[in-house]
């Protein structure tokens, strides 16, 4: 159940940060984009929660019936088991792009594996999040190349971006004691091969692999930008419960 | 016994009858059974039920398409209505049935291509070759890997200059 609700927020938290960009992308077809994908990890994210609720109403100690909506909007910063990566700010162009990269590559890894669960529910969403996952991943591909191997500006503004980024990609692989089920160090090669053909052909050089890696979202010890997502999130429904339009 | 047992054929087939009316609320001229997306109809003595999956996971038409078939199986005087969201096996374009692909066309908007021949994962992989609905030109470029929904990418034709969506394999 904690492994579930950790695919939740990852992908919800990351969709909230994308949102950000709504209206703010640096040309009309990029916009559209950026926000299609947030539909995307929105949607995963709430296939994901429905499935949580459900396993947290079937332990039936629970006063109150859990809910899709009342797991993303009534849980505080200390529950929320994002990874640190997707709360961190956008940062310009090249650092969203960037962390969706990272982001993508790691969960289609993530996902192919899932797809054979023992748990029938997260073999069917990882098979249905897997094809949207690679256009996610092609897509941040191909931006981050075009931005490494562009223009002296963007090249210097996607270098920014991945020393600021790197300290929090190794949190992905690890393992928190609800992660049993997955190879995350097969999981670890995989990413860092994709993650060297993709920086080499930018032209950027890849980071040093053994540094020393932020953790704790997965134990619910975030950075101090999540309580902010979650102020702005969950406002309505803190303020207005039940509320409905 | 046997009677009860066509009854209930009966029943479903009335049912698909009625979904074949129901359309996509983004791309009107698609009714939901055109897309592919009812997977199953079972009905019994306690009630109906209609399994629908979703085309993507984000897709904000799936609630609006659930409610629809809701209210049209009711204006039937179908009442007990379990609507189930399936996910697997994955929604692809392949379900799309080829009358469904004509009225595209009919529409604007490109039909999806076959995806055992087309659909690329390489970067930057060459455009494939999209015919333009309205004057059938292959001779046309892809302006944005996203359109205005998530099922759909912007091309231009560059025989006709018209831009049209293409409704991406997937």
């Amino acid at each position: 159940m904690n492994y579930v609700l950790f695919m939740a927020d990852t992908n919800l938290i990351l969709a909230q940060r994308n949102a950000e960009w709504c209206g703010h992308g640096p040309v009309l077809e990029q916009d559209i984009a950026i926000t299609n994908i947030t539909l995307d990890l929105l949607g995963q994210a709430r296939n994901f929660y429905q499935y949580a609720a459900s396993l947290i109403n079937q332990s039936a100690r629970q006063p109150i019936e859990a809910t899709e909506d009342s797991l993303a909007n009534l849980r505080t910063e200390r529950e929320f088991k994002n990874l640190l990566l997707c709360e961190l700010p956008n940062g310009d162009w090249a650092q969203s792009i960037l962390k969706l990269f990272f982001f993508s590559a790691y969960t289609q890894l993530l996902y192919t594996q899932l797809q054979h669960s023992k748990y029938d529910r997260i073999a069917a969403i990882a098979q249905k999040s897997l094809k949207e996952t690679n256009y996610l991943l092609r897509w941040s591909s191909e931006w981050v190349i075009r931005l490494g191997d562009g223009t002296e500006e963007s090249n210097q503004r996607i270098k920014n971006a991945l020393t600021y980024l790197w300290p929090f990609t190794g949190e992905m692989f690890v393992a928190a004691d609800f992660e049993d089920e997955i190879d995350l160090k097969g999981i670890k090669d995989k990413w860092q091969q994709k993650i060297h053909a993709v920086l080499s052909e930018a032209t950027l050089a890849v980071p040093d692999m053994q540094m020393l890696m932020q953790s704790g979202g997965k134990q619910g010890i975030h950075t101090e930008h999540l309580g902010y997502i979650l102020a702005e999130m969950q406002y309505l429904q803190r303020t207005y419960p039940g509320a409905e339009w | 016994m046997q009677k009860q047992t066509i009854d209930i054929k009966q029943l479903e087939n009335r049912i698909w009858q009625i979904l074949a009316r129901i359309t996509d609320p983004e791309v009107p001229v698609l009714t939901i059974l055109d897309l592919g997306i009812v997977r199953e109809v079972i009905a019994d003595d306690t009630g109906v039920q209609v399994s629908i999956t979703p085309t993507y996971s984000g897709c904000p038409a799936m609630d609006m398409i659930a409610t629809q078939i809701r209210m049209e199986l009711l204006s039937e005087g179908i009442k007990k209505v379990d609507i189930k969201s399936i996910l697997s096996p994955a929604w692809t374009t392949d379900w799309m049935s080829e009358a469904g692909k004509q009225k595209l066309k009919a529409y604007g908007i490109a039909p999806p291509n076959q995806k055992q021949q087309v659909c690329q994962q390489d970067l930057f992989a060459a455009n494939e070759a999209i015919q333009c609905p309205r004057c059938n030109s292959y001779h046309t470029q892809r302006i944005s890997e996203f359109g205005s929904t998530a099922c759909k990418a912007l091309y231009q034709c560059l025989h006709c200059k018209e831009p049209f969506d293409y409704f991406k394999c997937h």
